[in-house]
């Protein structure tokens, strides 16, 4: 042996890796989150700050001990954080802090860590800890404030949805997002950033958001068109709510979406009818969160139906 | 020009620069060769020589027994020392002919140069192929007499000549089609006149347009025979994908290229088998790049079969930096050795060597769905799907997902962001399917 160690390294091929893992992706989406973060905490100011902090905060720590129950090594990636930070960005910025720190631990306990942890999910936990803090304080979840003064008000879906005779807000206003809303959702421009970037990076397929936002356009404007309103109503209804901070962010999510292309484009478009649904004919105002979950459910069956050919076999698939 | 391709693959970095301007030079010619009874797919060949035996250049020392068999032939001439055990860069023991070499170079009898090779017929040709010990040095090493004997019922309508070489590094196949452009189109020939085939397809990939240019010239005169440049991506080089993006037919599950009517043969193939078919000479002698961070001067070089790793290295300079691995062929499918004692053989396309920074041993995730192996899989297979069987060894449920059909190019495992070594559980499927098939 002549090289300058000992022993050399016998592996299995391959013996080169690309560049990406799971702890530079989950990087890569804090960064995607904070043009939303920093608009949630412009427009809603020190309430927000709380909301976020105490989010983010336990749902960290209910990570680390739920990973210390169950014995699991500490995985160090920073999936919680972001659940967390969702978790924050989808709750009225006055609500109290306790129930956030509850919600986000509802979604690392529950809907992650008791389905076996990272990747084994079939909910997105921070919808989950969002359906979870709405169905326990529904008072609370929907008290919303106007942004940067505070003064209470309701959501643009909402005042469109209960028709109280306010008026509604520009479509420049829902695009910079001085509405009223959850913390990250409001301002569209900053989620549009973040989603951008996690398509530049190749961390999200744009099937999913495309088809999800395409169904919703498309269905909206048709609704409009029958109630007479003009094309202003299909993007009101696309930069109103959460729209594409779920479309971007939570419909996306690797754990919990399909895992073939095709399947994709059906979860996308199932998301879309389910949103569409939910605002024009549902209690809800706003139905993206629970649109998400009931698409978390098939997407099993989704991969199932969608799997793809295999090279040499029958050119179509049953 | 749209360059063809297939579906899936990924793009590697491809460090062809460290190599790929340096023509191939002659490598010492060493004191001793090891030359292994088995270096290629099929029954390993029982020595023709005894310990003390005189040996001449091109001799024949070993000779298989089954069909799918290829003999071996001395690389030097001189004498036979021992014939013992040694690693083998396939991974495992293999005996091996050791000869001192005598520095004589003498050819041996057998080795006649032919002047009638426009008369030949095919199945001379396919003897002469056999006599020469030719296998494919693609690194399968499947003996071409085999690949080209006539199957009943199946007609070969396309040679396909791979000149590829899309793993990363490895430069011998580019430097042969600019140094020995007449030789693979003459290889293409006999190839293409042994199977009775008019179509003949040299395929390059795009990162080598020199090469495309003297082949193309080189092709020229002759019929039939034209140069398609293709798509630079890994696994572009592997057979079935490169059937697909050739001629756009789909080698089906389970089957051979002959299923679609086409053979595909490495370049230096082609060039080993216009040797023995002009020439006379046999299989002795290939092309090997010697790359990687961990050696001083990367360099091409021709190289007689036998010729130990550690002595190319040493012509390379040495060792530079904390050497980790070394690895036979290409750093995709490449296998890791644990020695450079052992002799280049008719498979070795390239030798590299890793050092400390570029063996990074990170830590295993969870999958987490990303679905990045199943975008690049070229069998369009769900790798991680096949591995999660094959954990809870669910053979059967891995079979009925086609775990067969995994080429094992291991763009999976490149392309996972939670380091499952996926094709390590579809390789342990693989195997406990074939054993269970033995048993039955």
């Amino acid at each position: 042996m002549t090289t300058s160690n000992d022993l050399l390294v016998v592996t299995s091929s391959p013996h080169v890796h690309s560049p990406d893992s799971v702890p530079n992706a989950m990087r890569d989406v804090l960064i995607a989150l904070c043009p939303a973060l920093i608009a949630g905490l412009y427009f809603f100011r020190l309430p927000a700050l709380l909301v976020i902090l105490s989010c983010v905060a336990s749902a960290y720590i209910a990570e680390i001990v739920c990973l210390k129950v169950m014995k699991k090594a500490p995985t160090g990636e920073g999936s919680a954080i972001i659940t967390g930070l969702l978790l924050a960005f989808c709750v009225p910025p006055h609500l109290p802090v306790w129930m956030a720190a509850l919600g986000s631990i509802f979604s690392i306990v529950i809907a992650k860590h008791l389905f076996g942890g990272l990747g084994q999910n079939i909910f997105n936990p921070a919808l989950i800890g969002r359906a979870f803090l709405l169905a326990s304080f529904p008072v609370a979840m929907t008290s919303w404030s106007r942004p940067l003064d505070g003064v209470t008000t309701a959501t643009p879906l909402g005042i469109m949805k209960e028709a109280t005779g306010q008026a509604l807000p520009s479509l420049g206003e829902l695009f910079l997002g001085s509405v009223s809303g959850s913390i990250g959702e409001t301002s569209a421009i900053a989620v549009l950033l973040g989603g951008a970037y996690l398509l530049y990076r190749g961390h999200i397929d744009w099937r999913i958001p495309g088809t999800f936002l395409g169904t919703v356009f498309v269905l909206m404007a048709i609704a409009g068109a029958i109630k007479g309103q003009g094309l202003w109503y299909p993007f009101f209804h696309l930069s109103a709510g959460g729209l594409f901070l779920g479309a971007f962010f939570m419909a996306t999510d690797w754990v919990t979406s399909p895992v073939t292309k095709r399947g994709r484009v059906l979860f996308g478009i199932g998301c879309g009818l389910l949103v569409v649904l939910i605002r024009l004919k549902g209690g809800y105002p706003e139905g993206v969160a629970y649109s998400i979950l009931l698409m978390n459910v098939v997407t099993p069956l989704i991969d199932r139906y969608t799997r793809s050919r295999v090279f040499g076999g029958v050119k179509s698939h049953a | 020009m749209n360059k063809a391709t297939f579906k899936g693959g990924i793009h590697l970095d491809g460090h062809k620069e460290l190599t790929s301007a340096l023509p191939t030079i002659r490598a010492h010619i060493p004191d001793r060769v090891y030359i292994p009874l088995s270096q290629h797919i099929g029954a390993p060949c029982v020595p023709l020589v005894v310990v003390g035996d005189h040996v001449k250049k091109g001799q024949k020392i070993g000779v298989g027994k089954g069909f799918v068999s290829a003999p071996i032939h001395a690389s030097v001439s001189g004498t036979v020392v021992a014939i013992e055990l040694m690693e083998h860069p396939g991974g495992s023991f293999v005996p091996c002919i050791v000869i001192e070499n005598d520095r004589k170079e003498e050819w041996a009898d057998s080795v006649i140069p032919r002047s009638d090779t426009a008369n030949l017929t095919p199945d001379e040709l396919r003897a002469i192929i056999l006599e020469a010990g030719i296998v494919g040095k693609g690194g399968a090493t499947f003996p071409s007499h085999v690949k080209y004997a006539p199957v009943e019922g199946k007609i070969v309508d396309t040679v396909i000549l791979n000149g590829v070489e899309c793993e990363p590094y490895l430069t011998t196949d580019h430097r042969l089609m600019l140094e020995r452009s007449e030789s693979i189109v003459a290889g293409l020939g006999y190839i293409m006149r042994s199977v009775g085939c008019l179509r003949g397809i040299i395929a390059i990939e795009e990162n080598k347009m020199d090469a495309v240019a003297v082949m193309e010239k080189a092709a020229a005169e002759a019929e039939n025979v034209t140069i398609v440049v293709l798509k630079e991506k890994y696994p572009q080089g592997s057979e079935k994908q490169l059937i697909y993006a050739c001629t756009g037919r789909e080698v089906p599950i389970g089957g051979l290229p002959l299923a679609v009517g086409v053979i595909v043969n490495n370049v230096g193939t082609a060039t080993a088998l216009a040797r023995a078919v002009e020439l006379g000479i046999p299989f002795i002698g290939r092309n090997v790049t010697v790359s990687g961070p961990g050696v001083r001067n990367p360099a091409n070089y021709r190289v007689r079969i036998g010729t130990l790793f550690s002595e190319l290295i040493a012509q390379s300079g040495g060792y530079v930096g904390e050497v980790e691995k070394i690895i036979a062929g290409g750093p995709m499918m490449g296998k890791t050795v644990f020695t450079d004692h052992l002799p280049v053989v008719k498979g070795t396309s390239g030798i590299i060597i890793f050092t400390k920074a570029e063996c990074r041993s990170s830590r295993e995730f969870s999958c987490v769905r990303c679905a990045k192996c199943i975008d690049v899989c070229p069998a369009f297979l769900e790798p991680t799907s096949l591995a999660r069987l094959a954990k809870r060894k669910a053979w059967e449920d891995a079979e009925q997902a086609d775990v067969m059909s995994c080429i094992e190019c291991s763009s999976c495992v490149y392309a996972c962001p939670a380091q499952i070594p996926l094709i390590q559980h579809i390789r342990r499927a693989k195997q406990a399917i074939l054993a269970a098939k033995a048993r039955n």
